[in-house]
């Protein structure tokens, strides 16, 4: 199959490729680019383990060609960290609150997180429960992970963080 | 899990998509939001040889008001119909509904367009545009038609679609002001399909509801119109009794398939304790 030229800005960076039509997002992601921190879990649209940021959209990245992102804004986890090589408040809370254990989903948590507080910036644990059900964790019981987020939104917004009393 | 091969195509307007589709027949199919089809060719349960991409055809986006109707986009995702002042005011149960579908990066990308033209009898939409009175429009490379969502469906992924026709609109007549709304759905998970789901829309009058339309969701190889339930309820005032001989009413229609959802009859039971409770809730939301 004739392969298809793409550009596409990753991360801030302008990066180009040479794809058949049928190469997911998350392969071009993964093995052109050479980002591994986009994960890939189920691949069938459940888990979010490979959900990336696309000109402000939270994908499932196994779940669109990369044909398609052509001319897009993407940001992956790696791109999350500060300009100064500092942690995104996401990561520290991640660390802070223990919000995860083997880390496979993180990513995805992160990536999704993120766009989460950029819609919703003081999301309740309603809110935030129901914005990361695209992500699957099979080891926390999200408990920590919902803490990381809240962490994440004090910081963002400039208030203490208060953990809600059990 | 990889897509056998394909040609991609990426038309600007719904003519050269339609042009495309006609000119391909059945080895080419439409490609919306992407998150029934792609699965599906990972599977290689589809293997289309082209794929005719929608996203490049702005005239299929956007959510417009025309008098007492709504017009909505084919690939409006539902992420922008629960975004819409429009839907929330004028069709609030289409926002309730959406927001039951998938999961938030699913509704990011999933269009209102691919839910109601898939055919696949586990999509929400269906029943609801049915309950809604809504329409489609249909363009082909003879021209276009609408067909009423309540004749569209024909079986589990058979519709009223013709070979290299595209479903370019929605049609949503806007309920009456005041009128109460509620979309029922049993799933087992964030995500999935219902086990069993049921949609009301209603008016009342001095206490005695006035008009109702009920829609069942992924309760027979196609969406149904519960239309002997909603007769049973017209007059009363949603008394224990009633909603008994409505709820039989429309069990009595249900035919759903034996799946890891449950069998049979479970699920027709489920089926039927969402029409109570979607009867209940939109009567408490007549305003």
């Amino acid at each position: 199959m004739a392969k298809t030229h793409v550009t596409m800005k990753v991360n801030g960076a302008e990066v180009e490729g040479l794809v058949e039509p049928r190469t997911l997002l998350v392969h071009f992601i993964r093995e052109n680019l050479g980002l591994t921190g986009t994960h890939i879990g189920c691949e069938t649209t459940h888990c979010g383990a490979c959900t990336v940021d696309i000109d402000g959209m939270s994908v499932k990245s196994c779940t669109m060609f990369a044909v398609q992102a052509q001319g897009s804004d993407i940001t992956t986890i790696e791109g999350m960290a500060n300009a100064d090589g500092s942690l995104h408040a996401l990561q520290e809370g991640f660390r802070m609150m223990h919000g995860l254990q083997c880390g496979f989903c993180t990513p995805g948590m992160i990536v999704r997180a993120q766009r989460l507080l950029k819609e919703n910036p003081s999301p309740t644990e309603e809110e935030i429960r129901m914005g990361i059900s695209g992500n699957i964790c099979r080891c926390t019981g999200y408990q920590n992970i919902v803490r990381a987020i809240q962490y994440a939104a004090a910081r963002i917004n400039g208030v203490e963080f208060k953990e809600a009393a059990e | 899990m990889i897509p056998g091969p394909f040609s991609y195509h990426r038309p600007a307007t719904v003519a050269d998509a339609v042009k495309l589709l006609s000119t391909m027949g059945d080895e080419a199919r439409p490609l919306a939001g992407g998150h029934s089809l792609v699965p599906m060719m990972k599977l290689r349960l589809a293997t289309p040889e082209h794929l005719v991409d929608l996203h490049g055809i702005d005239g299929l986006k956007g959510i417009r008001r025309d008098g007492n109707t709504v017009v909505i986009g084919a690939m409006i995702t539902l992420h922008q119909l629960l975004a819409s002042d429009e839907i929330a005011k004028s069709l609030p149960i289409l926002h309730e509904t959406a927001l039951l579908i998938a999961d938030p990066q699913v509704r990011y990308r999933g269009t209102i367009g691919g839910n109601v033209a898939n055919g696949d009898p586990g999509n929400d939409m269906p029943a609801l545009m049915m309950t809604l009175g809504a329409s489609y429009r249909l363009e082909g490379k003879s021209g276009a038609r609408d067909v009423a969502a309540s004749e569209f469906y024909q079986g589990a992924y058979f519709t009223a679609l013709e070979p290299g026709e595209l479903l370019t609109a929605i049609s949503i007549p806007v309920p009456a002001a005041g009128h109460g709304y509620a979309y029922e759905k049993l799933k087992r998970k964030v995500g999935d399909y219902a086990t069993a789901a049921a949609a009301v829309v209603l008016t009342m009058a001095g206490g005695k509801v006035a008009t109702c339309k009920i829609g069942l969701t992924n309760l027979s190889e196609t969406p149904l119109l519960a239309e002997d339930a909603a007769k049973a309820v017209i007059g009363t005032s949603l008394d224990a009794a009633t909603l008994k001989k409505a709820a039989a009413a429309a069990v009595a229609i249900m035919a759903p398939a034996a799946d890891a959802r449950g069998p049979v009859e479970y699920r027709k039971h489920v089926g039927g304790i969402m029409v109570t409770r979607a009867l209940q809730r939109a009567a408490g939301r007549v305003g």
